[in-house]
């Protein structure tokens, strides 16, 4: 029996250590806003945090991740509150939609890390996370976007 | 984002005269009829037709038979159906329709979303749907207060009567709408009232994309659901002799092996135990005919063809006479690989057949091919069939697939098995299964006079036909030449008196597929590379002599000269940058590119800026076709910088992404500009015109930046070094 936290909740599951937390979200925890995309450290469809850090749950033995808190993009916000998925509504960055939860927690570390990111840092950032319907130009926008919403968050 | 079945509007129209009536493309308009499932309504909610439903608190419900691959529909036909119903937006909703023939297509006549035809088609349709719903809520409010249906108008919901000042609610005429009956004739609003068409607005399914709860069908679950992957041919063509599956059962998760006319499955309670199962399957495959085969011995025998006489798609003129009398002979061979489509979501389906009935869940893009097919695997009739349709986490024509493979393989999967099955393609299924873009071969020779006049244009394409085999080939393929092979270069807009355009169509076992914006995607590349290298042969500016040739095709011109405008086109650059164009029509689409580029001596490519021109006709939702091109350049750079799959051993080499590259963020332009073309003209598509100008567009600008004349994509770092 393994114990995990994800999202603040914890819960017990009896399955392979090294069983990849991706599927262990998705099939064990019925998490699916976590992707699959590659399964190889590729894409970034697959990207959660453990313990604050951007982690490829497609490639992160759930043993792993066992003791750590785990947050997946259902723990973002549900409500769409995060300063993130705020600029990623107002500019309307997804097309099919399929890599935007890897993409906004990806850019959630970032953000954490580097509150005011350039251009570069941005493409830095996010060079893990693929986007086959192209939509990087708004990601690039919306994370300006939300870095200046959590500024005037900060100053109110 | 779309695409598929090329079959222009206009081609289709004329094909589909010509006794096509067997197909199951018969021409078909939609009726208003309400569907089955509309019908199943509660009796206080107003479900005036197929498409929409109004409840008595106000929600608005629009059902669209089109699916949302990301190309923005989800938001644009409930605005055109909203349009005429006067909503009040913010509380329209969007839902996907079942499987019915009050969804069909209005050209193509089955349930489909391809071809970038989702607007334009249902425009009429859905303008009307929301004008019946309009009039008659108009009617059960006149009635209700007594007055003439003509004096009241309507706002944001609300029917309301000036005269008197009063206002009712939609919702709260639902009921009554409900009893009322269906106008005859509606008419339709002068499209200058457009309050809704035309604007900016924002689409219905960020949020869902923005928390995770947008469910696509690898996202369906189903109660006692098994994880099914299959092993499949090595090489194309080939199937299993025999398998030993001792070691795959006695995995710890895994139920079930079960032999399908495409390989081999293992069912598991998960996935990762699954793909664990299937690396434990011993099997002796036969590889079939194309064992042993490779892209070089490919080269080889398109090269070869391209030296004779193919079938002939265009002919004017007469084009030897004039290379003969031409004062410049100019030729060129050009190459593009297979390509495959490589959505971000891959390939799966879930199927649960019962003893009467089946469902499947899928992200289809051509519903009732895949209802059928689903029926035939399953041994039931379609109307025992429910197909539901999730979001698709990418198309782009890899969802619509004519033998509807991947339902089938599911349906056949959850009976062998006796249980719901999700079947997976892992990424290297997705990578290594075939349906590419095929690979064309181009042999080229064009001709000047003395004056640098392109007198002669002689082509030969070579490259596997995506319809033949299909039910769309005796519509599409005719006199031996598929459209959507020479779409794009056959019906060139360029004004050259002698012009030649013949096809080698070579039948191969490697699946090909239409992939977003279909022939164009490697047409105009070349057409619009090699009118670069005539240009500059002829000593004549690119733009210039585009402007002459195209003297007569006033749409395309528009758009050249707004992208040469915008983007400053003969205005100085800093060194070692160069400027280059491209325009093309596709989808009745028009669309210009000018791309500014650099290169280093070392070869590294840096796209500074794609400028782009385009002319859809009128426009539902400014932002999404923005969304689209900004997608579909870099959609097209990523097939132009990185794109290819080869084949070594009869095996496709490449498998994930790291051998099969995607353009990422740091790669990608550093600035994109969309500038759209106000237009009253018909409208055409938006999905897949973005894609076939990023690529000529960008490798005439390394022209014009290095000398360097890009004649095979992807381009390589070695194609463009200095030394
Ligand atoms: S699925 Fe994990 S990085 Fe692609
Ligand atoms: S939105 Fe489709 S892959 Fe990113």
């Amino acid at each position: 029996m393994l114990t995990l936290v994800v999202n603040g909740k914890r819960s017990s599951i009896d399955v392979d250590p090294d069983m990849p937390l991706l599927w262990v979200l998705r099939e064990h925890l019925g998490l699916t806003g976590t992707k699959y995309g590659c399964g190889m450290a590729q894409c970034g469809a697959c990207t959660v945090h453990l313990d604050g850090e951007a982690v490829r749950s497609c490639v992160t033995p759930v043993s792993r991740a066992a003791g750590k808190n785990v947050t997946t993009i259902e723990g973002l916000s549900a409500d769409l509150s995060h300063p993130l998925q705020r600029a990623w509504t107002e500019i309307d960055v997804p097309q099919c939609g399929y890599c935007q939860s890897g993409q906004l927690m990806a850019a959630a570390v970032l953000l954490r890390e580097n509150p005011h990111p350039s251009d570069a840092d941005i493409d830095d950032g996010m060079a893990g996370n693929i986007c086959r319907c192209g939509t990087y130009p708004r990601i690039r926008r919306a994370i300006h976007r939300a870095a200046a919403l959590m500024a005037e968050g900060k100053s109110r | 984002m779309s695409a598929t079945p090329a079959v222009s509007r206009r081609e289709f129209l004329k094909t589909s005269g010509a006794g096509a009536g067997s197909l199951v493309l018969a021409l078909h308009f939609s009726t208003l009829a309400p569907s089955e499932a509309a019908l199943a309504a509660p009796a206080s909610e107003f479900v005036p037709n197929a498409f929409v439903k109004i409840a008595a608190d106000g929600a608005i419900t629009v059902i669209i038979g089109k699916s949302e691959m990301g190309q923005g529909i989800y938001t644009s036909l409930p605005m055109i159906l909203a349009e005429e119903l006067d909503a009040d937006w913010t509380r329209v909703r969007c839902e996907f329709a079942p499987v019915d023939p009050a969804y069909n297509h209005t050209v193509f006549g089955i349930q489909m979303t391809g071809g970038s035809t989702s607007v334009w088609s249902s425009f009429e349709q859905l303008r009307k749907a929301g004008a019946v719903a309009r009039a008659m809520l108009v009617q059960a409010a006149a009635d209700g207060w007594g007055v003439s249906a003509a004096a009241c108008r309507t706002e944001k919901s609300f029917v309301i009567h000036d005269a008197t000042g009063r206002r009712a609610a939609y919702g709260e005429l639902a009921a009554k709408a409900a009893a009322g009956k269906p106008p005859a004739q509606v008419s339709l609003k002068d499209p200058r009232d457009f309050r809704l068409i035309g604007k900016s607005v924002h689409r219905l399914d960020t949020p869902a994309k923005c928390n995770g709860t947008a469910t696509y069908s690898i996202d369906v679950n189903r109660p006692g659901m098994l994880v099914a992957v299959v092993a499949r041919p090595p090489v194309f063509g080939g199937k299993a002799k025999s398998f030993d599956a001792t070691a795959a059962k006695s995995i710890r998760g895994v139920k079930d092996v079960v032999e399908i006319p495409r390989g081999i499955a293992v069912l598991a309670d998960g996935y990762w135990t699954a793909c664990r199962g299937r690396d434990a399957l011993k099997i002796d495959w036969d590889e079939g005919p194309l064992a042993g085969y490779s892209t070089e011995k490919q080269r080889a025998e398109f090269a070869a063809m391209a030296k004779t006489a193919g079938a002939v798609a265009r002919k004017e003129g007469d084009v030897t006479a004039a290379l003969s009398s031409a004062s410049k002979i100019l030729e060129a061979e050009y190459e593009l690989p297979y390509l495959a489509h490589a959505t971000m979501e891959p390939m799966n389906c879930v199927a649960e057949v019962r003893a009467e009935s089946c469902e499947v869940w899928t992200g289809s893009q051509l519903q009732t091919l895949d209802r059928i097919s689903a029926a035939q695997a399953a041994g039931l009739k379609p109307e025992q069939v429910q197909l539901h349709t999730t979001f698709l986490g990418g198309g782009f024509g890899r969802r619509a697939v004519p033998d509807c493979h991947m339902v089938v393989e599911a349906v056949q999967v959850s009976k062998a098995a006796r249980a719901p099955v999700k079947l997976i393609w892992t990424r290297e299924d997705d990578m290594r299964g075939g349906y590419y873009r095929p690979s064309f071969f181009h042999s080229l020779a064009g001709g000047l006079d003395e004056a640098g006049n392109v007198i002669a244009w002689k082509q030969t394409v070579v490259g596997q036909s995506i319809m033949a085999g299909t039910p769309f080939e005796p519509m599409m393929v005719r006199n031996g030449v598929d459209g959507t092979s020479v779409e794009g270069a056959a019906d060139t807009p360029y004004l050259i008196p002698n012009l030649y355009v013949d096809l080698h169509s070579p039948k191969l076992p490697v699946p090909v597929l239409w992939w977003r914006s279909v022939g164009h995607s490697q047409t105009a590349f070349v057409v619009e590379s090699f009118f670069d290298e005539l240009a500059h042969a002829a000593g004549k500016d690119p733009y210039e002599l585009r402007r002459t040739l195209l003297a007569k095709a006033p749409r395309h011109l528009r758009v050249l000269e707004l992208a040469a405008e915008k983007a400053g086109w003969g205005s100085p650059l800093p060194a070692g940058r160069g400027r280059g164009i491209a325009v093309h029509e596709s989808f009745e689409s028009f669309v210009a590119y000018v791309a500014e580029v650099s290169v280093t001596p070392q070869g590294e490519l840096t796209i500074h800026r794609m400028v782009c021109a385009v002319d859809c006709g009128p426009v539902v939702n400014p932002d999404t076709i923005e969304a689209q091109i900004e997608g579909a350049v870099i959609f097209g750079l990523t097939a132009a910088l990185r794109g290819e799959i080869t084949l070594a051993n009869g095996r496709v080499v490449q498998s994930n992404f790291h051998d099969y590259p995607m353009l990422r963020i740091y790669e990608c332009p550093q600035q994109i500009e969309v500038h759209i073309v106000p237009s009253t003209e018909k409208q055409g598509g938006v999905g897949e015109p973005g894609v076939p100008c990023a690529a000529p567009a960008v490798a005439n600008a390394i022209f014009a930046a290095t000398g360097k004349r890009i004649r095979r994509l992807p381009i390589r770092a070695q194609d463009l070094r200095s030394a």
